[in-house]
């Protein structure tokens, strides 16, 4: 059945889906705009849209201040690299879960799944300790192994409903012609479930780069991401809205533009199975 | 052919080690703030003179570094090397022994010039366990051309009532000014930093010797009354949100008739850059009500050393470089008396150059040296400190019973429910912990 919208249905909706988006929007056209102010103007009421000084000097401070580029870097590092080892582990994972179901697979998702409501606080200590022993604590190595751990259950999940999808039928063949498990899933599962697996990838860098309890917790320098920069430039007592502005804008930048280029895979692959 | 690669293999392990010994690096974790950030910019001069010292700082926000630094220091994680602590945490971590005694500052760090008060504060059995960095107290910040314009002289220490009419007198909102601005935002190191120091000037305290929690007398009644009168009535809108930065852009915009704050403010609210009403702000003490003990807030960062560092005596040497008279000639030279960090040493206030560049000199020192973290209150009290209580659980109690007094200045409560619900939670807390 057709499903005809009328004209002024259009128009009203098209105008409030832009009200939404422009809300949404906003702050982060606030903080690039208070990143090109002083920090009196920064904090003046009422606040100046666009009649005021521009200056460049928040992000001189920035980058004189901090290495931009190693921090980048080690977010970079930190959310690709916990993205690979995840989706290995999460691939198989969804795959025995979706093809292989037991009594207790839908128990087992909804456990997994649970384990993101636990406040991580309640385990910073252990989980220092263990870092400390084993000789982990500020490493890229130890923060992608905390990274792939804590958003696995998401992508267990985002794949599983993926694979759901596709047909057993067509595995069941790939196996009539003599493929090994190995194959299957490497040559007809995978390619099958590239919309998916894509935007589960962008999901979790997305996720992994904007983590700030474990990324602070659990490193000092050498494998401080982003999120630690930015950490650096709230204070307590002075003012530092403009400074602050221009170094979140620099940490977001990256992700900013990559979800740009790669909107339509995300928005293809969250609604994925949603409307049948 | 081996011979050769062998010894330039043995050359670069040699070399390496040599490396290796020529270089300590000390990781710094530290606060962002100006002072802090000047020191980053001049460690060149530190590590000119030692060579075999390289520096790595982590400036963190200060929640996340008190998180961090906690969480390394009780672990024995051996992150840092040297750490930025205030106040409240030195005598709680050196009671511990998680903190290394400053025993080797040099011959020429003359620790007797260090401020009494701030020195008795990070001390413990007359050892230093952290040096401090810059120390302040908090004082009243007050526009001049309002108070002549409203005909209003200040003569002597002002009272709480006193503070009250002049703010009904300077309180304009038609106007965009409002009579007085004070710290609402809930946390043991924000509003209750000032609403204890307000219960000591009305002869409240915290706990009494028994460590039972005194919220219910009738001084604390009398404190939380006038807070919640004096900044719900004559305060800014929104108040409750309010904490330090909020104030101080408040009063830079010339939005403040007076401003109760940390001692550090006035230096921002005098610089032309930042403040609007830099050449119109006037200082004095913080007000007194049924005392003056107490009535303005002690506090320092300072530099420590975990226990158990392999690195101490390269941290000390540090430390000593950091905290020490020729830093703060160094910070002169470089960038201007006014932006030497204060609090820490006498000789700075006798210095007729950082006088005449701070006009808020005689003030800070007032405020500094009648803080006392000893004796805070009016009755005997079994804790260190004037705007918190040095033992663990006063995190926790502060930040619960500030938020209990934010609802009370918000209306949500009143304040007999307030301190009620102050009183029975801290009640709890002391008893779990095992006080009595």
């Amino acid at each position: 059945m057709e499903n005809k919208q009328s004209p002024l249905g259009y128009i009203s909706f098209s105008i409030f889906a832009w009200i939404v988006g422009l809300l949404i929007f906003f702050p982060i056209f606030w903080m690039v705009l208070t990143s090109f102010k002083t920090e009196l103007e920064a904090v003046s009421i009422p606040p100046s849209f666009i009649s005021f000084d521009w200056t460049l000097e928040n992000y001189a401070e920035v980058q004189e201040r901090s290495n931009y580029f190693k921090f980048a870097m080690n977010s970079i590092i930190l959310a690709v690299g916990s993205t690979l080892v995840g989706l290995v582990f999460a691939v198989t994972c969804a795959w025995a879960m979706a093809f292989n179901p037991t009594k207790r697979t839908k128990d087992a998702l909804l456990w997994m799944l649970s384990t993101k409501m636990m406040p991580p606080v309640g385990v910073l200590v252990p989980i220092y300790l263990v870092f400390r022993d084993w000789g982990l604590l500020d490493t890229r190595f130890g923060l992608i192994m905390v990274l792939f751990l804590i958003n696995l259950p998401i992508m267990v999940w985002m794949l599983y409903t993926y694979f759901k999808e596709i047909p057993t039928d067509i595995l069941e063949a790939a196996r009539m012609d003599g493929a090994t498990l190995p194959k299957e899933i490497i040559f007809v599962l995978l390619p099958m479930a590239v919309p998916g697996i894509a935007s589960t990838m962008l999901l979790n860098v997305i996720l992994a780069w904007n983590e700030a309890f474990w990324t602070l917790n659990l490193t000092t320098s050498d494998a401080a991401p982003l999120t630690a920069f930015i950490a650096s430039y709230s204070s307590p007592e002075g003012l530092f809205w403009a400074k602050l502005s221009a170094a979140s804008t620099l940490a977001v930048a990256p992700i900013l533009v990559i979800g740009w280029f790669s909107q339509k895979q995300l928005v293809r692959g969250l609604t994925f199975g949603a409307v049948k | 052919m081996k011979r050769v690669m062998g010894a330039a293999l043995c050359a670069l392990l040699a070399g390496g080690i040599a490396h290796a010994n020529a270089e300590t690096k000390l990781t710094i974790a530290t606060v962002n703030n100006g002072d802090m950030i000047r020191m980053q910019k001049l460690t060149d001069d530190f590590t000119s003179k030692n060579p075999d010292i390289s520096l790595e700082w982590v400036t963190l926000e200060e929640n996340t570094l008190r998180q961090r630094v906690t969480t390394d220091i009780a672990t024995k994680g051996g992150q840092y090397d040297v750490m930025t602590i205030g106040t409240y945490e030195v005598p709680i971590w050196a009671e511990k022994g998680w903190l290394a005694p400053l025993d080797k500052l040099g011959s020429d760090y003359d620790v007797d010039d260090i401020m009494p008060a701030i020195r008795s504060a990070v001390s413990k059995d007359d050892a230093l366990y952290a040096a401090p960095f810059y120390g302040e107290s908090s004082m009243m910040m007050y526009r001049k051309d309002l108070f002549d314009a409203a005909g209003i002289k200040i003569d002597g220490r002002l009272t709480w009532d006193q503070t009250l009419e002049i703010a009904k007198k300077l309180h304009k909102p038609d106007e965009g000014v409002y009579g007085i601005c004070l710290r609402g935002k809930a946390g043991w190191g924000e509003n209750m930093a000032l609403i204890t120091t307000m219960g000591n000037a009305y002869g409240a305290r915290l706990f009494d010797e028994k460590w039972n929690p005194t919220f219910d007398s009738a001084e604390w009644k009398a404190a939380l009354d006038m807070y919640t009168n004096i900044l719900g009535n004559y305060g800014p809108p929104g108040a409750t949100s309010n904490g330090f930065n909020e104030n101080l852009s408040l009063f830079n915009s010339g939005k403040c008739g007076m401003w109760i704050d940390a001692t550090v403010a006035a230096s921002f609210v005098t610089n032309p850059k930042e403040s609007k009403v830099a050449d119109k702000v006037g200082f004095t003490e913080a007000p007194c009500a049924a005392t003056c003990t107490g009535a303005n807030w002690l506090w320092a960062w300072n530099l420590g050393i975990p226990m158990g560092s392999q690195k101490v005596e390269a941290a000390q040497k540090f430390i000593a470089w950091a905290t020490s008279k020729n830093y703060l000639e160094l910070v002169a030279s470089k960038e201007g008396w006014a932006n030497v960090p204060p609090g820490t040493r006498m000789s700075l206030y006798q210095n007729p150059k950082y006088l005449e560049a701070a006009p808020f000199a005689d003030e800070t020192l007032l405020a500094i040296d009648s803080a006392d973290p000893i004796n805070s209150t009016m009755q005997p009290k079994p804790y260190v400190g004037v705007q918190f209580a040095a033992i663990p659980e006063f995190q926790g109690i502060g930040t619960t019973v500030g938020q209990q007094f934010s609802a009370a200045l918000a209306g949500q409560m009143t304040v007999d429910q307030a301190l009620a619900a102050a009183q029975s939670g801290t009640d709890r807390t002391m008893r779990k912990a095992g006080y009595y």
